[in-house]
């Protein structure tokens, strides 16, 4: 269990009164202003050496998805291999951040990591009772530990929604506190906030704070099974988030958008929030990550355009 | 009948809902129509008219927050006074103008039911002028017309209480403060009305009376720095010009009208137009 | 790590300049007399020659004006007219990227502002106006509504066709002709939007430009063929005109100077604030009438505000205008750069701090890095004086009455900000400000359907929406 969890920064003493307190000092969010700025970012135009540089950067901070239902032994394999080759005729593509799975898969997508010369990519794994986060605490605890065992290096949390849009404010909090603990130094925490079901940006910058001063090392917006999921708005109320509770802290907590970020222009634009809000400290895999799966293609097409100087076609990158 | 001699009224300013004298101590004999004597109002100052406009100031914050249904009572108000004393100013308009009585009572009717026609414009001026603006973008937006602060008033020589009233009701009813300057020829039904406001339920300092000369005053209603619009219905068409040229100093809203008309009143409003985002 | 952006610069082929310009008048270029250089304020290069209007030049486009009026426009039905609005709208919407790029090169703005802002906004208007031709007698103006005649319209140079636009489309639209001159340094667009009079096939006359300098804009106001004067610019001149017109049938709109109080409040949506804070002073270099020029801040949030707006000052992107990451471009002209230097000089030796984020500033051309002011008081020039420039001064205030005092304490009353997420405290401040234009929890947005003008020593009259019309219309403005 760290240091960090057990005093939360000095900032609240982990009573139900101290968190609302907390939480109520912070500003509101206004809609409108908030989608005007995210929208003038938008239109930042990135060209040439710093494009070549976004896309590089974007690679190394994509946490490489499967998310489904249906996802095999083979199927996990092959993205692992994909995870650390994104382009098999071109090594200098940079390898992916993380390779993200279901719990199960977690034992399976770390072995194959280290067979195909990834033993440096974590494996992050979505854990209580991903995606709804609706099991009792005692499931949450026991899906957590089975993937730390199982050589998860991450764990992508959900928060209980429902306990947060019902105002149990600290039932949530005391979650995250208790999945940080199972955690402790062998696994970085991501809590999800699923930020389509808490709507308002009002509620988006509330859920940071308070997963923030309950552990997590990383917020992340979304499931991928939710829409509207990492909109650039949102994700500039959360990077405004980290931004300002460094300030508070000295500490700095990652952002990982994820969900509808499917093009090298949307990732870019990712970056461009990055770098402009959260500042450029956060431009590394370490404090940034896109969770995504096709993005990594388009990312590697748009590479192949730049380096070869004409448009590139999906039938030279693999499709796993 | 006895031999009683008559107690004169003495005809001063009224100013801050109080009748002081001119500070000048200057007076201007008025006669009648028929070249007798009547009284000696006050011939007014430049610094009568500038106190006048510190009262009319100190007056605009209350005034201008009144409510409109409040405003419009106090108009009807300030025409039931009006009413009850109406034979006294029949009396005096044909003492002064020489016009028959028929004339002198429709002056004052019109006078009356002037002022209760402004009074209910008081509620209905967002309506006439306001609007809700479909911008292209997430803003609640909307234009609303609100008072401008103080409005000096230079009434004109005759009709001398109908045209006062004509100058004054439309430049108040939004919530304007006001000195009005009266017919310098026949200025004593401008001081009765006085009395009536100040029996009625107006605030004083929102409508502030002198009596003087036009040629003398106009041109410092026109230059002083604190009157926010000027009405020149009661100045000669030639003698505009120069009014205008002092009152470009603060760009005084300057205006002049014929008739009555809710143009009259919008004349001495801004539009302010306010906007704010849409969002949850 | 560092993201650098590299140069992302608009290409300038789709404008070709001519090397010299005459005027607009009848429908046809016609060649001026004398002539000045316009510059490009980022480079200092010289674009092209700028015909000065001269007596003769008036007159003649206040005659072609007048003929068209008598002749043309005056006879024609609302329907008809308002077509022709339509086709320009249309035509401005289709060359829009000509228009962006001209107004960047002459006028020194970042193109992302000339391309999202002041080119479709000016189209906008057209639209917005073209219906209203036909339906006047709605307008709740009256139903005998008459337009005043020929319309003589100066304009500034900070939104050359913006402000163009804003003062042809309600004079047209209400049957109105026109003699405009542009600024001095920034004609090209209004001579670009003449070509499209031309395409538009816009009868002979209606529209006239006459290019030129103050001298020129004094021969249009003191013309007396024209009726109705519509002026967009410093309160200075607009008195001048004022007093020109005094004795005068000539009706006059003016659109002038302001010193807009942002007001702060403890409780505002404290990022988008920030960002509120730097659109009102730093959009369009602050070359903005209604700019937000003072920021009233509360002074129990002041030193965490002022840090979060020093960190967003640094973010802000000073350099070539035709880069399309460009926040603030070039001063747009020496003598405003002049104006501003003696302000902000005048501010520290008054005792106000000065801040600039570091930026390196272009060797050539007009520059000012965006500044702010701390330790302002109202007794100080920066606090008072219109600076029309990227500097923003910091004043405090502790109670919600005190912050309404010090926006309201100024000769102008243009616009103000209100930042607060307290509706009523939102209500009462809009009411108590005496400014035209109020922008609650956003600033420096623009609409046609939004009536804009100012109280006070800010103007006469409004444009835009249903009051912006009655100035263009007898018996509704100053006459």
């Amino acid at each position: 269990m760290s240091l960090v969890a057990t005093n939360f920064y000095g900032l609240v003493d982990g009573s139900d009164s101290s968190l609302k307190k907390f939480l109520s000092t912070l500003p509101g969010v206004d809609q409108v202003g908030a989608e005007a700025r995210a929208a003038m970012l938008a239109t930042r135009s990135i060209k040439t050496t710093s494009k070549r540089w976004a896309i590089d950067t974007a690679i190394s901070m994509v946490d490489l998805t499967t998310l489904e239902g249906a996802d095999t032994r083979g199927k996990v394999e092959a993205l692992c291999t994909k995870a650390v080759r994104p382009d098999p005729i071109n090594l200098a593509v940079p390898h992916v951040g993380a390779v993200c799975v279901y719990n199960d898969m977690v034992g399976i997508a770390r072995h194959h990591l280290d067979l195909v010369g990834g033993n440096n990519i974590p494996v992050a794994a979505v854990s209580t009772a991903f995606p709804s986060g609706r099991a009792s605490m005692a499931v949450k605890i026991q899906d957590t530990s089975d993937a730390i065992n199982a050589g998860a290096g991450e764990i992508d949390m959900v928060i209980d929604r429902g306990a947060f849009l019902s105002g149990d404010l600290i039932g949530v909090f005391e979650e995250i506190v208790k999945i940080r603990e199972v955690c402790g130094e062998k696994a970085h925490l991501k809590v999800i906030f699923e930020t389509g079901e808490l709507v308002t940006y009002d509620n988006v910058r509330k859920a940071s704070y308070l997963a923030m001063l309950a552990g997590a090392d990383f917020i992340k917006t979304s499931t991928g099974k939710v829409a509207p999921a990492a909109t650039p708005p949102v994700v500039l109320v959360m990077l405004e988030a980290v931004r300002d509770f460094y300030a508070m802290t000295k500490t700095r907590i990652g952002v990982k958008p994820a969900g509808g970020i499917r093009n090298t222009k949307d990732a870019i634009k990712q970056l461009v929030l990055v770098n402009e809000i959260a500042g450029p400290e956060w431009l590394t895999p370490a404090l940034f990550r896109i969770g995504a799966s096709a993005l990594l293609n388009d990312l590697v097409m748009q590479r192949m355009k730049m380096d070869d100087g004409y448009y590139a076609s999906p039938s030279y990158v693999t499709i796993d | 009948m006895s031999n009683r001699i008559d107690i004169k009224k003495t005809y001063k300013l009224y100013i801050g809902g109080a009748f002081p004298r001119t500070e000048s101590g200057r007076t201007y004999e008025v006669k009648s129509s028929k070249g007798v004597f009547v009284a000696n109002p006050c011939l007014a100052s430049r610094k009568d008219l500038k106190d006048a406009v510190v009262a009319a100031r100190s007056a605009y914050p209350g005034w201008n927050k009144a409510t409109a249904y409040n405003k419009g009572q106090i108009f009807y108000r300030i025409a039931e006074m009006l009413e009850g004393r109406r034979s006294q100013f029949v009396d005096e308009i044909i003492l002064l103008t020489g016009v028959t009585k028929l004339k002198a009572e429709k002056e004052v009717s019109e006078s009356i039911d002037r002022l209760v026609w402004y009074a209910g414009w008081s509620d209905k001026l967002s309506a006439l002028a306001g609007s809700t603006n479909p911008v292209a973008g997430p803003y609640y937006n909307f234009t609303i017309p609100e008072s401008m602060g103080v409005v000096g008033v230079i009434a004109p020589e005759a009709p001398s209480l109908l045209g006062l009233i004509d100058a004054i009701a439309p430049v108040i009813v939004s919530g304007n403060t006001c000195i009005a300057l009266a017919s310098s020829k026949a200025p004593l039904p401008a001081i009765t009305f006085a009395e009536v406001l100040a029996t009625s339920d107006l605030p004083g300092g929102v409508i502030n009376i002198l009596t003087g000369k036009s040629s003398e005053l106009a041109p410092w209603f026109a230059s002083h720095m604190d009157i926010d619009g000027l009405d020149i219905s009661g100045v000669p068409t030639k003698l505009r010009g120069e009014l205008r040229t002092a009152g470009a100093e603060n760009l005084k809203r300057i205006s002049s009208f014929s008739a009555a008309s809710p143009d009259r009143i919008l004349a001495f409003m801004e539009a302010k137009t306010v906007w704010h985002p849409i969002g949850n | 790590m560092t993201f650098e952006y590299a140069p992302a610069p608009e290409s300038r082929s789709s404008v070709s300049i001519s090397p010299k310009y005459g005027h607009f008048i009848g429908g046809k270029f016609v060649a001026g007399t004398k002539h000045f250089p316009t510059i490009n304020p980022a480079t200092e290069e010289v674009l092209s020659k700028i015909a000065c209007g001269t007596k003769s030049d008036v007159d003649a486009a206040v005659k072609a004006a007048r003929k068209a009026y008598v002749g043309t426009w005056s006879k024609m039905s609302g329907k008809e007219r308002g077509k022709y609005l339509f086709r320009i709208a249309r035509i401005m919407q289709e060359r829009a990227r000509e228009f962006a790029v001209l107004e960047t090169l002459d006028n020194g703005k970042p193109i992302r502002e000339s391309r999202d802002v002041d080119v479709p906004l000016a189209a906008a208007h057209f639209f917005y106006h073209a219906g209203w031709a036909d339906k006047l007698e709605y307008a709740g103006l009256g139903t005998s509504t008459k337009p005043h005649g020929v319309a003589g319209q100066i304009i500034p140079w900070n939104f050359p066709l913006l402000m163009l636009a804003w003062k042809v489309a309600p004079a047209l639209a209400t049957g109105n002709t026109v003699v405009l001159k542009p600024a001095e340094t920034t004609s090209l667009t209004a001579l670009l939007f003449a070509q499209v009079c031309q395409e538009a096939e816009l009868p002979a006359g209606v529209v006239n430009i006459v290019t030129g300098d103050g001298s020129t804009g004094a021969l249009i106001v003191n013309h007396p063929g024209i009726d109705k004067i519509a002026f967009t610019g410093s309160t200075e001149v607009g008195k001048i005109i004022a007093r020109a017109v005094a004795s005068t049938k000539k009706s006059v709109t003016l659109e002038l100077g302001g010193k807009a109080a942002n007001i702060v409040f403890d409780d505002a949506p404290i990022d988008e604030a920030v960002e509120g804070i730097i659109n009102g002073i730093f959009f369009n270099q602050g070359h903005v009438c209604c700019a937000g020029s003072r920021l009233v801040l509360q002074e129990n949030i002041a030193d965490e505000f002022l840090e979060k707006l020093k960190i967003r000052m640094n973010k802000i992107r000073v350099g070539d205008p035709m880069d399309k990451n460009t926040d603030l471009g070039a001063i747009n002209s020496q003598e405003q750069l002049l104006k501003i230097r003696e302000l902000t000089i005048a501010g520290d030796k008054e005792g106000a701090q000065r801040w600039s984020p570091e930026c390196a500033l272009p060797s050539k051309g007009f520059w000012f890095p965006p500044t702010i002011f701390t330790g302002v008081t109202q007794g100080h020039r920066i606090a008072r004086e219109e600076i029309f420039g990227p500097v923003l001064s910091v004043l405090t205030f502790r109670t919600p009455q005190e912050a309404i005092d010090k926006a309201n304490n100024t000769p102008f009353g243009l616009s103000a900000g209100i930042w607060s997420e307290k509706g009523s405290r939102i209500f009462w401040a809009s009411q108590q400000l005496r400014a035209g234009v109020i922008w609650a929890n956003t600033f420096n947005k623009f609409d046609p359907t939004s009536p804009f003008g100012g109280y006070k020593e800010s103007g006469w009259g409004r444009e835009g929406g249903r009051h912006g019309l009655s100035a263009y219309l007898k018996g509704f403005s100053h006459e």
